[in-house]
């Protein structure tokens, strides 16, 4: 029998497919490697392995939440579905021009990354409606089902529909749907009025495009997953974790599988929000750093901070503008080419560089021994005394300390004249380096000054880094919760049911319309609920209002939140007070003297968050650790090697504390604590290090 | 020991300056009100020692300023002088040939001190909205007519804003506040720039930046030089004509590669023209040195030592070195064509490096807008100033196709046709590539796009032309075909011309066909493959891809057949 306090977290990566069991609060994991011809199998031997070492049968468990990064990858590996584009004659190319311009400057023969759809495969249709909505031109029912007997007989099995200005005016998008579903009743349609219905030919035509080229693929994998469930006893709810950091129907996520793109990372920041609301942080910056990359996200008050608009599957050096925008809502993350795997070299300048060429896991770094050849920041970390070489993985894989030597020497130490270990030294400084300034980049976007947030860390890699993160960007504190190494499978079960609709419709405050917003705002507000309510026909919903305000003139928006009663009593003066307020926040001063203008509306319609047991009392230091021996550990900010104290995870209790430099390993990972920090436990297992010694 | 640990700490500082510029140019973006900077990058932010020599600069940003901006430091420091550099201090100018080209520029200069000692400069330079005079265009005849000149002075002596500079801005510009806001993000720039400076130099407790800038300056040196060096030390002789204004403008350069420099001589090239299309010798500087760095050492940023072995010189008075007070407001058109005619001289240099010719400049146009005057004009009719970037098609490269419909060598972004109709009472009917434009080759030019401009109902507008390649379009390379040439007529047939402000009466529209990149290598070693997959993605015409690329009617057939059922290569 399914038991509702039975939970059960699932998240698809690029390597490992983790499963997370959670029984009154009790949790029970496994990594199980990713199988990418079919998911679900890793996913039903995933489950059949907690479920044994819980000791419960399959059939008990009463929730599944699942995120998945398949839906990015059929984008970077453009495995999608035979796919058409109905678009304005006049703008076929809109998702080929891009924003024309080349997201790196110098490089002559740099190559722009191919649309996801072929010109022949983009036709259009004469209409067209203007920025206010009105039609200019009307669409003329017989040419559009012309264009739908067109794409019936080359059998596409799924059509995108983007015309301009249909934020606006969604008539002629529904028009074109209408016929579609007439002369092509198998195939699946996309209007881009409903799957991003914001201002910006490229970004809302690519989302849509985006959209319908996995929905196929998506919808089908969602139907296996749920047969192999039933098979196996499971006739629980299934639910998908999406980029915005809630979770929604089965059948929502089929119908826009685009929103469940970085569905994982988003998994990570709402588990270290969920860490932020168990301290009561009210500023943490996450840092989640795996085998080829890292992310970085701000969670101001317990939330982590969301964003309209992202970009996936970059394909130069992760470059900004190299890869595809999509504008849903996502939680805002910075993701750099810094992981584990992340290769070194030295360029021209006689510099050291470090990714976003990743070894991988294979051949992996050069300690693996499998034939990597160049030095990975794992075999940097290892030369310094960060990894044990006998005890990587619970002892499962013997490191080799000469590979790592070796790569490090010929990699970079033969050209600038350094031993192995100041080369690892380098190279560790360098990608510790890259991250802080995205980090400080990303804080200054926001406003933020960071020496007054706590740092999350998780993943396989972030533990080994973070205190030097630390050091590097002045914060004080950093947490390292427990069971990091499937932080993003946790998180899934820490988030509410949840659904943001938005919408762009411009509005200057000198022309303040109260009627038209309290009405899009309840019509937002309905949209929203209405996927909320699907999941849970019971729960109490909450809606967070926020519109995005500039100067008129300016490009850039800035997201002002409002309360219920602001939003649904609108007045100009309290718009212009909470702008400006957050504006001089942001950038120094307000403007005088320009109008403001609204350009996006957005409703979130959540569950209440889930009750999070708060830490009352922290712990106090209870006595040192065990120590179990001591290593060499060098300090990249005293620049020497340290004498460091082993302590094993399993045997700090609540309030055992160890002074840096000193190391704390567990089967998943190590922790580093520098010189300059000590580290206590938590009531709830959480290693809390803090700056001063 | 001790001196390898520093080697590693300085490439962190080094890397540490390149993000903090980097802080400095995002925050710009963000708070600008000139739609060429918030959306176009049309901008640039800059650290700098104490001598005024640059150490690092944002990669956001285009070309065109970045050389333009590395000179303008000393400039500042010998106007304001050394002993009336005070903390809390805020220089600026908008000066043409002391900061980047043209009015429409506003350069800032900040002085950062650390305690109490001068240790470096952070500049910020910005296209903004509206200068005065004559307005954003090629129809002035004397920089006196382009607009509010504003010579290198002080915006605020510590910490006090000159109030009285204020009010004489504010009475000169078309857009006081946005201006004023503008100036205020360039000073908030510099200041964002500065605080993360002073965090640096504490945490590795830096007295100066003198260590630092000789770290970054030797590496840079070192690594453009040994590049330099492994050139051939010979010269090369490049040409090439585009439209210009009143008539053909010649561009002639003399390239001379030695053993620690490349010096691009101008000498030759025409003369000034009447209107203010002519290009100070900073910003041709800044074009020819991106282009070479671009062809030579790409990935060596750009600082003082870097970008000093690139030498230019230009007779007084001709085009690329137009003295005051010749008019220079769209001097973009003469500095983006600088980049091809220096690789005319390059290519011969070094073959198969360089591109073909491109489109160049920037299609870009500006629409006045207001309600109609030939009779009454409907409720709600308003005026309006929408300006638009667009680019045309990029030269084929030795390698690879040119780039449809993309910005080469500038470094700016379009606006979304859905964002530019918000700003103004104006319709854009038609944005797409343009078929068959790009020029034939082994390796094909980039195409250019057509564009349908007209007003909302109820309004007409005068249309402020600053298109090249009329009369000259790209012309190939080792071989290649031409690109096809910018076209511009009215809806009803009405000629227009490539530059200049046109009236557009209500109801109609401006039909802009803009220029192709040319092609590279002779047309008859292009790969069967590669024609069939341009004629499958319409990039070229079942006649051209017969005609010229000699593709059989059959394989014409059959790609029209895969087109059909959504299937082909």
């Amino acid at each position: 029998m399914a038991n509702s306090s039975v939970r059960m977290g699932v998240d698809i990566g690029g390597t490992f497919t983790d499963v997370v069991l959670e029984i009154d609060g009790k949790q029970t994991s496994t990594k199980v490697l990713t199988t990418y011809a079919a998911p679900e199998n890793a996913i039903i031997d995933g489950i059949a392995q907690v479920c044994a070492k819980a000791g419960i049968q399959p059939g008990e468990v009463g929730q599944i939440i699942h995120g998945t990064t398949l839906a990015t990858n059929a984008l970077i590996e453009r495995r999608g579905a035979k796919t058409a584009l109905i678009t304005t004659k006049g703008f076929r190319d809109v998702i080929e021009m891009r924003t024309e311009s080349r997201f790196e400057q110098y490089d002559l023969n740099l190559n722009l990354p191919e649309p996801l759809l072929p010109r022949y495969r983009r036709y259009t249709v004469e209409e067209r409606i203007d920025a206010r909505g009105n039609v200019l031109i009307t669409l003329d029912r017989e040419e559009v089902e012309a264009v739908a007997d067109q794409l019936a007989e080359a059998g596409y099995v799924s059509v995108a529909v983007g015309l301009i200005h249909s934020y606006a005016n969604d008539s002629h998008e529904k028009m074109v749907r209408e016929v579609l579903q007439q002369k092509l009743p198998n195939a699946m349609i996309s209007i881009s009025s409903e799957v991003s219905p914001q201002m910006r030919e490229y970004e809302r035509f690519n989302t849509v495009v985006a959209n319908a080229y996995i929905k196929p693929l998506m919808k089908s994998y969602l139907g296996r997953l749920e047969g192999r469930l039933r098979d196996e006893g499971i006739t629980c709810n299934i639910f998908l974790m999406h980029s915005g950091g809630g979770i929604i129907s089965i059948e929502s996520a089929a119908e826009f599988p685009v929103r469940l793109v970085e569905s994982g990372p988003a998994g990570g920041a709402v588990f270290a929000a969920h860490i932020a609301a168990r301290y009561n942080l009210d500023k943490v910056l996450s840092f989640d750093m795996g085998g080829t990359t890292a992310k970085i996200c701000l969670i101001k008050n317990q939330t982590p901070k969301t964003s309209r608009v992202f970009e996936v599957a970059r394909t130069y050096r992760f470059k900004k503008g190299s890869g595809m925008p999509i504008s849903i809502p996502v939680i805002d993350m910075v993701e750099i080419g810094a992981g584990g795997g992340s290769l070194a070299h030295v360029d021209s300048l006689r510099q050291i560089r470090v990714g976003p060429e990743s070894a991988g896991s294979e051949p992996g770094p050069a300690c693996y021994g499998r034939g990597g050849e160049n030095p990975a920041v794992t075999d940097a970390d290892l030369i310094l005394g960060r990894l044990d070489p006998d005890n990587f993985a619970g002892g499962t894989m013997q490191l080799s300390t000469d590979n790592s030597s070796r790569a490090l020497e010929i990699g970079l130490g033969e050209i600038l004249d350094m031993d192995a270990q100041t080369a690892a030294f380098g190279l560790a400084e360098v990608v510790d380096e890259n991250m802080a300034n995205a980090a400080r980049v990303h804080a200054v976007e926001n406003g933020e000054d960071l020496s007054e947030y706590t740092m999350i860390a998780f993943g396989g890699a972030a533990p080994l880094h973070a205190g030097r993160l630390c050091e590097k960007l002045g914060v004080d504190r950093l947490l390292v919760p427990p069971g990091a190494g499937v932080g993003s499978a946790i998180g899934f079960l820490r988030a509410p049911f949840s659904f943001e609709a938005n919408r762009s419709v411009y509005m200057k405050l000198s022309d303040f319309n109260p009627a038209k917003i309290t009405s899009l705002l309840k019509d937002l507000q309905s949209e929203s609920t209405g996927f909320v309510r699907n999941c849970d026909a019971k729960a109490e919903i909450l809606c967070d209002f926020k519109v995005y305000m500039r100067y008129t003139g300016q490009g850039w928006e800035i997201p002002i939140t409002l309360s219920q009663v602001q939003a649904l009593n609108p007045d100009a003066d309290t718009f212009l007070r909470l702008f400006e307020e957050d504006y001089t926040k942001l950038f120094g001063r307000p403007v005088a003297g320009m109008d403001v203008e609204i350009t996006v509306w957005a409703v979130n319609a959540t569950t209440p968050p889930i009750p999070v047991k708060a830490i009352i009392q922290e712990a106090g230091e209870a006595g040192l650790a065990e120590i179990e021996s001591t290593r060499q550990l060098f300090d990249p900010a005293l620049g020497e090697e340290t004498s460091a104290h082993v302590v094993l995870r399993e045997n700090m209790q609540s309030g055992s504390s160890v002074s840096g430099p000193a190391v704390i390993t567990e089967d998943e990972t190590t922790i580093v604590i520098p010189s300059s920090r000590r580290a206590i436990c938590q009531t709830d297992g959480c290693i809390d290090i803090f700056a001063g010694n | 020991m001790a001196q390898i640990h520093t080697q590693v700490a300085l490439q962190v500082m080094w890397n540490r300056l390149i993000s903090v510029v980097e802080e400095q140019a995002q925050a710009l973006v963000r708070t600008a009100f000139s739609t060429s900077v918030r959306e176009a990058g049309d901008l640039s932010a800059g650290v700098y020692d104490v001598a005024g020599q640059m150490l690092a600069q944002a990669v956001t940003g285009t070309p065109g300023h970045v050389n333009a901006m590395a000179d303008a430091v000393g400039h500042f420091i010998r106007r304001i002088g050394r002993q009336n550099i005070f903390e809390g201090d805020i220089y600026l100018t908008n000066d043409p040939w002391e900061g980047t080209g043209h009015l429409h520029d506003i350069t800032m200069v900040t002085p950062s001190f650390h305690k109490g000692v001068l240790v470096g400069f952070f500049a910020c330079t910005a296209h903004i909205v509206d200068i005065g005079g004559r307005g954003f265009g090629a129809d002035g005849a004397s920089v006196y007519e382009e607009g509010l000149y504003i010579p290198i002075m002080k915006f605020a002596e510590r910490g006090d804003v000159d109030q009285t500079l204020v009010r004489i801005v504010r009475g000169n510009v078309r857009e006081p506040d946005q201006l004023i806001g503008d100036m205020y993000a360039l000073a908030t720039c510099n200041e964002i720039g500065h605080r993360r400076l002073i965090d640096m130099m504490q945490e590795f407790n830096l007295e100066d930046l003198a260590e630092i800038a000789e770290f970054i300056l030797d590496n840079s040196r070192r690594a453009t030089l040994e590049r330099i060096a492994a050139l051939p030390r010979t010269s090369a002789d490049g040409e090439m004509t585009v439209d210009g204004f009143s008539q053909p403008i010649t561009l002639k350069v003399k390239l001379t590669i030695e053993a620690d420099s490349i010096t691009s001589d101008f000498t030759g090239s025409s003369g000034v023209d009447k209107k203010g299309i002519n290009c100070p010798l900073v910003y041709a500087k800044a074009y020819a040195c991106y282009a070479l760095k671009c062809a030579i050492a790409p990935e060596i940023p750009n600082n003082a030592a870097s970008l000093a072995p690139f030498l230019i010189e230009a007779p007084e008075n001709t085009i690329v070195n137009a003295l005051h007070p010749a008019p220079v407001a769209l001097r973009h058109i003469v500095g983006h064509f600088v980049p091809d005619v220096v690789y005319n001289a390059l290519d011969k240099i070094i073959p198969a490096l360089v591109p073909a010719e491109g489109a160049g400049c920037l299609c870009n146009f500006q629409l006045s807008l207001r309600p109609r005057t030939d009779q009454q004009a409907p409720q709600g009719t308003v005026r309006s100033e929408v300006l638009a970037f667009n680019s045309g098609g990029s030269g084929a490269r030795p390698e690879h196709d040119g780039l449809n419909a993309t910005a080469f060598p500038s470094g700016v972004m379009t606006m979304p046709i859905e964002a530019t109709e918000h700003a103004g009472p104006i319709i854009i009917w038609r944005k797409e590539l343009r078929p068959d434009s790009g020029g034939e080759g082994k390796q094909r030019g980039g195409l250019g796009q057509y564009m349908e401009v007209g007003s909302v109902k109820g309004h007409e507008f005068d249309f402020q032309a600053m298109f090249d390649r009329v009369n000259h379009p790209a012309r190939g390379r080792q071989g290649g075909g031409n690109g096809a040439p910018t076209t511009i007529v009215r809806d009803d047939g009405e000629a227009m011309r490539g530059k200049g402000k046109q009236f557009v009466p209500h109801g109609r529209k401006v039909i802009l066909a803009f220029p192709g990149g040319a092609g590279y290598g002779d047309v008859k070693a292009r790969n069967e493959s590669r024609v069939k997959r341009d004629l499958a993605h319409g990039y070229i015409s079942a006649d051209m891809a017969k005609s010229t690329y000699g593709l059989s009617d059959k394989a014409i057939a059959e790609v029209a057949a895969a087109v059909q059922k959504g299937e082909a290569e």
